[in-house]
């Protein structure tokens, strides 16, 4: 019963959204349109890609960035054509249900912090420092461990306060997980997932609140998306990396992560790219995936999936840097195309 | 001489299409009441049975909520939703009040529409405005200036147990204190303006007599206004109460969402409904996490239904004695 609530309510969501697109002067919905909801974490990138590919005269892309959770459920209950989540979704889920995951975008997420009279991008932490104040047991900027990590900086007395999202969140699913992959009492203590229960600390909402908390408040330290950190000017530490050096954010040390992951072995082209090696390696990063339906009931409609985000392998780098997102490396993208072959409605498949 | 039209009106009654879709039509309005009520009752217990079943009683007594281990106990969402909204009652009521008896008694008689009305559009504004400006004002202000002042000047009031600091706590700027004040702005309008017009419908012949044997303005307003709309300036506080147990967007802005226990007045917490709606787009279909969700849902009407029926029955008392 719940199911069937869930569901309408999930079509009247559909509904609603797009009669406000019809409402908001664009263009109504034609035979080339394709409809996702998606997670938060690649909201940007998508919106963007989706305003390139319709200038190039294909159909328009309406997306919803309703979060990683609602994604899903939407794909199942097949009222979009592609669902989005940030974070891999079970093999055993993506059978029962009939769904083909493959990874669209890489993304990377940057600490930031707000310290007064210290340089925060000069800044070094590393992943057990980071989990240790999320847990409460580094209070002041001035303690012994973020010092001994930064010989000759004048650390002030200041109580340190930590934000998190408070919306569940694909953003704090990978930052999580990154904490729970350096230490194990933050993974016994708090784990990881889309919404934990942190210790201590303040949730603000969306990307943009912890950016606002982190701003307001003296001796914040956040996690945002990589794009949030630089359109806001704010201050990204540099992190200890898997080869025990202190890298700053980088689009190259994101690139150097996508390069290191184990693209060929991971089931469900889920790889992980969290604290690879490598000198200069980015250790926070991690791909957003894209469901799309194995047995497609509408075989126009899924090949224009398919349609937009091959063509937005190909010609949506630039976008992608612009954003700093990473493209996903060549081999991968051909990798992804094989999969779609398997894709098939009515006996016919959907990708030639 | 009677004309036969006039004959047949009188001594019988015969059914009136009009009447009757009329009557039939207010019974239908009428049952719509009770009908959206019991079934939205009805859902939320039916999707929240599962954590019920699931956790027992715990679901309400529990202090943990864990999305990574799926244990999930309400107790730090209801705790926050009744201090949040007990504490912003405490704070509006006495000023509401204080502006319903400025405007019908004291206020200069060309100033009195301008100030209701700026009182009226203080509701009007949306919820998610004061939620920002609570946010981007309000909580820096209060982390810099308000709550290092009152840490220090409560800072002799003992713990309550272990655990309680009531006002020594970390200045983050937002939390219980944070949201309570920001609640209390949004329901004090809402106060202000049922109670004014309640004292306005106090008899003016009352008040005249009162004034006549030369009772003082505060004499009038605790010995004959305040007595003669009792039971009313009641309704006004829970109405306010019920406002601020349920209200979501500016919540989520300022009280901090940290579903854990609060250890102090100031320490950030979560209310039920800040916590549905931070979690209710990611939780899935089926899920535990939904059935916890709907769970706090079906919780949170059944304590705003409580404190309505507390507000009757205080009522009720009031009347009879």
């Amino acid at each position: 019963m719940l199911n069937q609530l869930t569901k309408s309510v999930g079509r009247v969501v559909r509904a609603a959204a797009i009669a406000a697109v019809i409402g908001g002067g664009i263009a109504a919905a034609s035979a080339q349109d394709i409809t996702g909801a998606c997670a938060t974490f690649p909201g940007p990138i998508y919106t963007k890609w989706g305003e390139q590919y319709k200038a190039t005269g294909a159909g328009a892309l309406n997306y919803q960035a309703v979060g990683s959770g609602a994604g899903v459920t939407q794909i199942i209950n097949r009222t979009v054509d592609f669902g989005a989540s940030d974070t891999p979704v079970a093999s055993e889920r993506l059978a029962s249900n009939n769904l083909l995951q493959f990874p669209a975008v890489i993304g990377a997420v940057v600490v930031v912090v707000n310290i007064p009279g210290v340089d925060g991008a000069n800044l070094k932490l590393n992943g057990a420092v980071i989990a240790d104040i999320y847990q409460g047991r580094i209070r002041m900027w001035n303690a012994k461990e973020i010092k001994d990590l930064n010989p000759g900086v004048t650390l002030p007395a200041v109580a340190i306060a930590p934000a998190y999202r408070a919306d569940s969140s694909g953003t704090t699913n990978i930052f999580t997980s990154y904490l729970a992959s350096v230490s194990l009492p933050f993974q016994t203590n708090v784990g990881a997932g889309n919404s934990v229960p942190w210790k201590t600390g303040v949730g603000a909402p969306g990307n943009a609140g912890v950016a606002a908390a982190v701003k307001n408040t003296k001796g914040g330290i956040g996690y945002v998306e990589y794009a949030y950190a630089t359109e806001n000017g704010m201050q990204a530490p540099m992190l200890e990396n898997r080869a025990k050096k202190f890298v700053k954010p980088t689009v190259a040390g994101f690139n150097a992560a996508a390069s290191q992951a184990n693209w060929n072995n991971a089931p469900n082209m889920a790889a992980s790219m969290l604290n690879m090696s490598g000198d200069t390696t980015w250790p926070i990063v991690s791909a957003t995936y894209v469901l799309v339906p194995k047995n497609p009931s509408d075989p126009v409609r899924a090949a224009n999936v398919l349609k937009f985000f091959d063509w937005a392998f190909k010609s949506g780098g630039p976008a992608a840097d612009q954003l700093h997102y990473i493209a996903l490396p060549k081999a991968v993208q051909d990798q992804v195309r094989k999969k779609w072959t398997t894709i098939s409605a009515n006996g016919q498949p959907v990708w030639k | 001489m009677e004309t036969t039209a006039a004959k047949s009106l009188i001594g019988t009654r015969k059914p009136h299409l009009g009447d009757t879709t009329f009557h039939i039509s207010l019974y239908v309005a009428g049952a719509i009441v009770v009908v959206v009520l019991a079934s939205i009752l009805l859902i939320m217990f039916l999707g929240g049975r599962q954590a019920f079943e699931t956790f027992g009683v715990g679901f309400i007594w529990s202090t943990e909520w864990n999305a990574v281990t799926s244990i999930y106990g309400a107790l730090p969402a209801i705790t926050g939703t009744l201090i949040t909204a007990l504490l912003a009652i405490c704070i509006a009521w006495p000023i509401g009040f204080g502006i319903a008896f400025f405007l019908t008694e004291i206020c200069p008689r060309a100033l009195r529409a301008p100030l209701g009305i700026a009182i009226e559009l203080l509701a009007a504004i949306p919820s998610i405005v004061y939620g920002m400006w609570g946010f981007f004002v309000l909580a820096p202000f209060m982390a810099e200036t308000v709550q290092p002042w009152l840490t220090e000047v409560f800072a002799w009031i003992p713990p309550l147990g272990d655990s309680f600091f009531w006002f020594s706590a970390p200045p983050l700027g937002v939390g219980l204190m944070t949201a309570s004040l920001v609640l209390a702005v949004m329901i004090l309008p809402f106060i202000a303006a049922t109670t004014r017009d309640v004292m306005l419908s106090t008899p003016q012949l009352l008040k005249d007599g009162a004034y006549a044997m030369g009772a003082t303005r505060w004499e009038t307003l605790t010995g004959v206004v305040i007595p003669a709309v009792r039971g009313s300036l009641f309704g006004a506080v829970f109405l306010g109460l019920g406002r601020a147990l349920g209200e979501t967007m500016a919540v989520v802005f300022v009280i901090g969402n940290a579903t854990r226990m609060p250890d102090s007045l100031y320490a950030p917490s979560a209310s039920i409904a800040s916590v549905v709606a931070n979690n209710f787009p990611e939780a899935e279909t089926g899920s535990i996490q939904l059935a916890a969700l709907l769970g706090l849902g079906f919780i949170l009407f059944v304590v705003s239904f409580g404190v309505l029926a507390l507000a009757r029955l205080l009522l009720r008392q009031e009347r009879m004695a």
